[in-house]
């Protein structure tokens, strides 16, 4: 409507102003309140004295990544990873299967479609108590195979304290430098098949300079812990029963996203493909697929913002103190609300909120760049 | 459940050859595998939530009940009657504030546009994906200091606060198919804002209120994160409950199960009946969807 400001555009701005003032307080005010929390030793005994808190700088962060105590939230980093990278790809793959079955003009879609979204509407606490149920390690899922006749299965599921892949702690610098090695190999490669010898030759150089410093063992004194007492870690078989819970949760998510996403290619397209030569599985290599991938990318930042969040359901499951699915948001809760350090419980919270913003910042962004309403 | 895709089910009539697809065999096959897979927790619930206490044991935990009972039930209501009242409570005036809050937003932030609007938009939609412990410690200590922590007066504000940005945005993208040339007709006749919302705008809301309504109800129902460190006992909304009935030494599985039906049902019975209002709150927390 008409700009400059009227007497009616001042009312829309009042009326908007308390939503922004609580926003603000809310969300950004207590963010910043947090931030301070968490460079100080602020805990339960410092606030019974009635003395203020020590500022101490990044100690309790410093704490979290080295301190002998921690092992927990250094745990719940590498639970955070696995899970999230599992839980991602069982949601898409599960997903994508889904809607391209449902796309393929089948009797029934609605009441299948149904039973694949139901799940959504459910709390997080409801399926932990459900699956917990389910994956009771001597009966559950694990004798489903006796219905035909094969043998019980013997995984103990989120009681399972197996570990695969194990690595210490302190070679956790190394290996992300070697993954960023790899990935500024892969882009410099890229761009020099592009014929951008620029920015090429720019990665060439953050290249070397990454394999420099990885062989002459820097990476390693970063880790800050004792060098001769390795901190072993790994991947914690226990998360699988986590990941097929909040799969079974969150696939009919991606499931709906791609279905909306199918339904927007025209049937024309299609068939265009197959005039010009396609066979089926050719349509969705080359039309369907390309098509679906900005669906993707959305839902691999929603789904991983929630799994870097995820609280209640491994709570439910695990009941806050097994630590082969503990994740930050719990220790979070109990650094807080059980031991009452709230120094370190705001660092873990800050991490958190730090790792979310990673994610979402650039989408939020891209996503309302590529608006054109506002 | 009467959810609508657009859909292009039916090919152009005189497209005689169908065209070739997968065997239709694998694909209902693969369907009714995946169904099942997603039943099964269902069916365990049922299945066990009929079952005596004295039934329940672990090496018949897949077979029927062999009496049905209700007793479960009447033990799951007992313990958690309470609780389930304190989320109405909980939930009714909180999705009622969010949407009025929401839907004011939505017609400034789409029909009101000003300088700086730009700005404030994406900032406050930041505010729905942060994880919320990075600010429940001040949170906690706010509510104190006002006398709100513990009860559910407290954590109505909080999910009224937390519901603006999701509230805001749903309703936003709601008004911003609505044509502008109809309120600019209104305004050559004079009316104002609030006759311009109340006139024109509010009377084309229902589906944009019905999608936010929905939205925020599963939202708050479903939560745990708020309900478990802002409420005490005898406050607490039903996840809390539920996860305090799972959590205890005794473990009673029937009641256990009785009592996740419980807190799942009012959220099922809206998934049932609104389902595809339902999928477009689900595909409006994607941003564009």
């Amino acid at each position: 409507m008409d700009s400059g400001l009227t007497r009616d555009r001042l009312i829309a701005i009042l009326m908007l102003l308390p939503s922004v003032i609580l926003v603000a307080i809310f969300v950004y005010g207590f963010i910043a309140w947090t931030g301070y929390t968490s460079l100080t030793d602020s805990n339960a005994l410092q606030q019974l004295s009635g003395l203020p808190a020590q500022f101490i700088g990044l100690k309790n962060y410093n704490d979290l990544f080295t301190g002998g105590l921690n092992l927990r939230f250094r745990m719940d980093m590498v639970n955070t990873v696995f899970f999230t990278i599992m839980f991602i790809l069982v949601c898409l793959a599960v997903g994508m299967g889904l809607a391209i079955l449902l796309d393929q003009k089948i009797k029934g879609e609605a009441i299948f479609r149904t039973i694949f979204l139901f799940p959504m509407a459910l709390s997080f606490v409801v399926t932990g108590v459900v699956w917990k149920w389910l994956f009771n390690p001597t009966s559950g899922l694990n004798v489903l195979p006796t219905i035909i006749g094969l043998p019980a299965g013997g995984f103990r599921w989120f009681i399972s304290e197996e570990r695969w892949w194990p690595f210490a702690w302190q070679d956790v610098p190394l290996i992300l430098s070697i993954i960023f090695l790899g990935i500024a190999i892969f882009a410099a490669l890229w761009y020099w098949s592009k014929r951008r010898s620029q920015t090429a030759a720019l990665l060439t150089a953050l290249a070397l300079l990454l394999l420099a410093w990885i062989t002459f063992g820097s990476p390693r004194s970063l880790s800050g812990l004792n060098p001769e007492r390795p901190e072993q870690h790994g991947f914690n078989v226990a998360l699988i029963a986590v990941v097929i819970a909040a799969g079974w949760q969150m696939s009919g998510y991606t499931m709906a996203m791609y279905l909306a996403g199918l339904r927007g290619i025209s049937e024309e397209l299609r068939e265009a493909a197959r005039v010009d030569g396609c066979s089926e599985l050719g349509v969705y290599r080359y039309v369907v697929f390309p098509l679906l991938a900005p669906i993707t990318l959305s839902a691999m930042i929603i789904l991983g913002h929630i799994s870097l969040k995820i609280f209640d359901l491994v709570y439910t499951i695990g009941g806050g103190d097994n630590l082969y699915i503990d994740m930050p948001g719990i220790n979070m809760f109990f650094t807080t609300f059980r031991s009452n350090q709230f120094g370190q419980g705001a660092a873990i919270a800050m991490l958190m909120l730090i790792m979310v913003a990673v994610v979402i910042i650039p989408y939020l962004a891209s996503q309302l760049r590529s608006e054109t309403k506002l | 459940m009467n959810t609508t895709y657009p859909s292009q089910a039916s090919a152009p009539a005189g497209q005689s050859a169908p065209r070739p697809r997968p065997s239709r065999v694998v694909v209902y096959g693969a369907l009714i595998i995946a169904a099942i897979f997603f039943l099964i927790p269902v069916y365990m619930v049922l299945v066990t939530s009929f079952k005596s206490i004295d039934q329940v044991s672990i090496s018949t935990m897949w077979n029927l009940p062999t009496a049905f009972t209700l007793e479960s039930f009447s033990r799951a209501i007992n313990r958690l009657l309470p609780n389930f009242v304190n989320s109405v409570l909980l939930v009714v005036p909180a999705t009622a504030l969010s949407a009025m809050l929401g839907s004011i937003n939505g017609y400034v932030l789409s029909k009101w546009t000003f300088r700086g609007a730009n700005i404030i938009f994406p900032l406050m939609l930041f505010g729905m994906f942060i994880p919320y412990q990075a600010i429940l410690i001040p949170l906690v200590q706010f509510l104190q200091s006002a006398g709100l922590y513990g009860g559910i007066p407290g954590l109505i504000l909080v999910h009224v606060v937390y519901g603006i940005p999701i509230t805001t945005l749903i309703f936003r993208n709601y008004y911003a198919e609505v044509p502008t040339e109809m309120l600019e007709a209104g305004r050559v006749d004079g009316a104002g804002f609030f006759r311009l919302y109340w006139d024109i705008l509010l009377p084309l809301s229902l589906p944009g209120f019905v999608v936010v309504i929905i939205w925020q109800f599963t939202q708050i129902w479903n939560e745990f994160l708020f309900g478990v460190t802002l409420t005490g006992t005898g406050q607490q909304p039903i996840t809390v409950a539920l996860q305090n009935l799972a959590g205890s030494q005794i473990v009673e599985w029937n009641v256990q199960m009785a009592g996740a039906l419980m807190t799942a049902l009012p959220t099922l019975a809206v998934y049932i009946l609104l389902g595809r209002y339902f999928i477009r709150g689900l595909l409006a927390g994607s941003i564009k969807g």
